[in-house]
């Protein structure tokens, strides 16, 4: 297994006009959770997406650099369904689909060609586990994922990004529209299968960031002021702008 | 649904007769709109209620029984068959518009602008144009099929737009949530934006039912006017409309045509309600 | 070939379970061959319009110039079966504008009325009445609308004005009542889409409810109202089936408000049946006619709400 397992270099990213991310370089790890951290508008939301090509969704997005994944250039040489099936994405907004709960996992492997019953009841059931909602939703998988609860439904999008059996797994601030309580979950749900899985998260909450991050990103501007273990980061942070930030000067 | 000021001061209106007045007016027309509806439908009601009778749901329609079962069966058929060609062209279209055009682009504007002037055009140019194009240039003849071409042309404009809408009601979430999870988008679209909207969509076609069943003036020259039960998509049959003008026209059966219009109007309105009840649960879903 | 290479190399490390996802060439082929399908179906209203303008103009214009513009437009007689015929569709333009013009004039302020009242006064258990009340009225048949102007507008028209009832005054008043549903519903979605603040600073100065609702919603939705007005106008005239039930059809000048009249529609339907040779053409030229109208109608429509509100902005 190679050290790095995304590696980001000379990214610029434009959308229209905007220059909205700014020849960033940075290599993640892998089976390692890394945090993206900086004010609103720096950024860090961007590159996370840019990781699995959600960008392209995007009108006027204009991207030049490089991205790859296990040495693999995401951006020419890997078949963009297969990138996402391997780059799996947890959104802000838990976004569950308006169908059943076992049809919501299913939907990402049947997507991919698993078509057998045993095979789906599998899935489903595993990945259900792995996110730590089985016992709350086992006796009621043909049910409406719209039932659920807020934190409920953001653990039900992890288990179903976790249906596809991805190798990265990218959070897009997924606790920021929840609980205390469901934010704990989440964040001990993420530290539980950190082992298996590469994790990116993008969070707006610091402590968030020391809770469950290995290494921390600093953004401004669109630019990376600062990559680092998460410890040497908020505490001997060695630019004046993290420093800044961490102490709650600005942002 | 803010209501305003609604109050009834007569200090105020005292000082102000101009404003008094304005509320009279308003009042007043509102109650002439509901005479209006209540006068049409209690009208037909109380007239044609009376002169239903067993004879006129007989299988085969005879000068003397005047059955309005063939025809009744013919508008079913037609409906199925301008839905099968209209339905698919309409939201296939939508899904063009909303998922795949890209913002600002021509095509969608001139087809938006399309729309609207299909909308605007007469039944009569409809069913003009159904007789030049299929009756004659194709050769079909007087044909339900000719008369499902020309209603399906009609209702496109309608399923378009009611499709466009409940496609741009799918939250975005939706479609990040399916791509993120390395489906395509031909996938995305069918297996999660089209279910999600589709009780739009359905309420959207079951207004364009509604549309075909109460449709006359496009159906006269390019249907006909035959009142037996066609036997092939190349015969002529009349739907229940048509039935009910020429009842009408003959003078004799006026009564008869009056009991048509129930069903024509019981008919509408339940496909009305229907499209109504659906787009709600449309709403409470969407919280 | 590297790249493939690892790719390929990745697939068989990682995907033990799923199955190789169809070859990425594969699938772009059908994503791209939806995408074209779409495209053609999204066409197919242009080649709809584009179709119908063909077949009518090209059925119209040829008559229109073997009866000379000025004969077919300005003729004032109208005789098919005279020999020689005369296609002279003056008497219908005119009826066509006689009834139209009566069907704003009912129609309009009692639409506008409505429309004011349903989003500003209407206490709102009665709004739940009234609101579908008026959706089904755009919903009944125009048959329906005819067989009642036949057997009860017509014959209280007669007793009350002579005549036998089927006339321009009959053919007016029914669709001024089929307008009804058309006006209301797009002009009370533009007093509504009117900003409160308005209203309020209306209010704040001392106005009543109905002068602030008069003088300050009311125009403020002004371009809404019209492009609502203008539909109205396009179903008026493009009626057809209730119209010749109870106007009379007669192909003369209009004589007076309570004489019979033909419209452009009914001239279509009641000689289609039976119309050969230039008859024929010559009522397919009155559709172009028609046509002509109505796309003047929409051509107003559009221009009316795609304009840019300037309205709406007041923050």
């Amino acid at each position: 297994m190679p050290e790095t397992k995304i590696s980001v270099s000379g990214l610029d990213l434009y959308y229209s006009e905007f220059h909205a991310l700014k020849n960033v370089n940075i290599d993640i790890a892998p089976n390692e959770i890394t945090a993206f951290i900086g004010p609103s508008g720096c950024g860090k939301s961007t590159l996370l997406k840019s990781l699995n090509r959600m960008n392209d969704l995007v009108e006027g997005c204009r991207i030049t650099g490089n991205v790859t994944l296990d040495g693999v250039d995401i951006y020419k040489d890997m078949e963009i369904t297969y990138l996402r099936k391997n780059v799996g994405m947890v959104f802000q907004k838990p976004n569950p689909f308006p169908m059943s709960i076992y049809d919501n996992i299913a939907y990402g492997p049947r997507t991919h060609g698993i078509r057998r019953k045993s095979d789906l009841d599998d899935i489903v059931e595993e990945s259900l586990k792995k996110a730590s909602i089985w016992n709350e939703v086992s006796d009621r998988l043909k049910r409406s994922a719209l039932g659920l609860s807020g934190g409920q439904q953001q653990r039900l999008c992890i288990a179903r990004a976790l249906a596809v059996k991805p190798e990265v797994i990218l959070m897009d601030e997924p606790t920021s529209a929840l609980d205390p309580i469901s934010t704990m979950k989440i964040e001990e749900l993420c530290c539980e299968i950190k082992d298996s899985y590469t994790i990116v998260i993008v969070t707006h909450n610091m402590q968030q960031a020391t809770r469950i991050s290995d290494k921390t990103a600093f953004f401004l501007h669109g630019e990376i002021v600062e990559f680092d273990e998460t410890e040497k980061l908020f505490s001997t942070p060695s630019d004046k702008r993290t420093e800044d930030y961490i102490t709650g000067r600005f942002g | 649904m803010t209501m305003t000021g609604f109050r009834f001061d007569m200090k105020t209106y005292k000082k102000h007769p101009l404003s008094f007045l304005f509320m009279l007016l308003v009042w007043i027309a509102a109650a002439l709109t509901a005479a209006v509806f209540i006068a049409v439908v209690g009208y037909v009601l109380i007239k044609g209620i009376p002169q239903l009778k067993p004879s006129l749901f007989a299988w085969n329609y005879t000068t003397d029984n005047v059955s309005m079962m063939p025809a009744i069966i013919t508008t079913v058929e037609m409906v199925g068959i301008s839905l099968l060609i209209a339905a698919p062209l309409g939201i296939f279209c939508s899904v063009y518009l909303t998922e795949y055009a890209k913002r600002g682009n021509k095509i969608v504007k001139v087809v938006r602008l399309t729309a609207e002037t299909l909308q605007g055009i007469p039944s009569i140019v409809y069913g003009l144009f159904g007789m030049l194009c299929f009756v004659t240039s194709l050769k079909w003849g007087y044909s339900l099929l000719a008369g499902c071409f020309t209603v399906s042309i009609m209702i496109l404009p309608l399923i378009m737009r009611s499709t466009e809408e409940a496609l741009k009601s799918v939250p975005d979430s939706y479609r990040e949530g399916s791509y993120g999870l390395g489906a395509g988008k031909l996938r995305t679209v069918f297996k999660i934006v089209i279910p999600s909207a589709g009780n739009g969509i359905l309420a959207g076609i079951i207004l364009a039912i509604g549309r075909i069943i109460g449709e006359t003036a496009a159906l006269m020259y390019t249907a006909g006017t035959v009142a037996q039960l066609p036997e092939n998509v190349f015969m002529s049959g009349r739907t229940l409309s048509i039935h009910m003008y020429q009842l009408s026209r003959e003078g004799l059966h006026t009564d008869d045509a009056a009991a048509t219009a129930v069903i024509l109007l019981i008919t509408v309105f339940a496909l009305n309600g229907l499209a109504e009840y659906i787009a709600k649960k449309l709403d409470k879903n969407k919280l | 070939m590297t790249t493939a290479d690892s790719i390929s190399e990745r697939k068989s490390d990682s995907s033990d379970f799923f199955p190789k996802p169809s070859s990425g060439r594969t699938q772009r082929f059908i994503e791209k061959g939806a995408e074209i399908i779409f495209l053609l179906c999204a066409l197919i209203s242009i080649a709809a319009v584009v179709i119908i303008c063909v077949y009518i103009f090209a059925g119209g214009i040829p008559a229109i110039a073997e009866i000379g513009l000025f004969d077919f437009l300005g003729g004032q007689r109208w005789k098919p079966y005279n020999e020689p015929a005369e296609y002279g569709i003056f008497p219908m333009i005119l009826g066509s504008l006689y009834v139209t013009g009566g069907a704003v004039a009912v129609g309009v302020p009692v639409g506008l009325l409505t429309a004011i009242f349903m989003a500003r006064f209407c206490p709102a258990p009665l709004y739940k009445v009234l609101k579908p009340m008026i959706n089904l009225l755009a919903g009944i048949p125009s048959i329906v609308y005819g067989l009642f102007g036949m057997i009860v507008i017509v014959p209280i028209v007669r007793n009350l004005a002579g005549g036998d009832g089927n006339c321009i005054f009959t053919a007016a008043l029914l669709l001024g009542m089929m307008i009804l549903p058309t006006i209301i519903g797009l002009s009370e979605t533009a007093i509504r889409s009117v900003p409160e603040s308005y209203y309020e600073g209306a209010v704040a100065l001392g106005a009543t409810h109905e002068r602030a609702v008069g003088t300050v919603v009311f125009p403020a939705a002004k371009s809404g109202i019209l492009a609502g007005v203008i539909l109205g106008i396009g179903r008026a005239i493009g009626e057809t089936m209730a119209v010749i039930m109870v106007a009379g059809n007669q192909a003369r000048m209009p004589k007076g408000l309570f004489a019979g009249v033909r419209t452009l529609t009914a001239n279509i339907v009641t000689e289609m049946g039976d119309a050969g040779g230039l008859h024929y053409d010559a009522l397919v030229a009155t559709a172009v006619v028609l046509f002509g109208f109505i796309l003047i109608l929409n051509l107003c429509f559009s221009v009316l709400t795609n304009k840019k509100p300037k309205e709406g902005k007041s923050k």
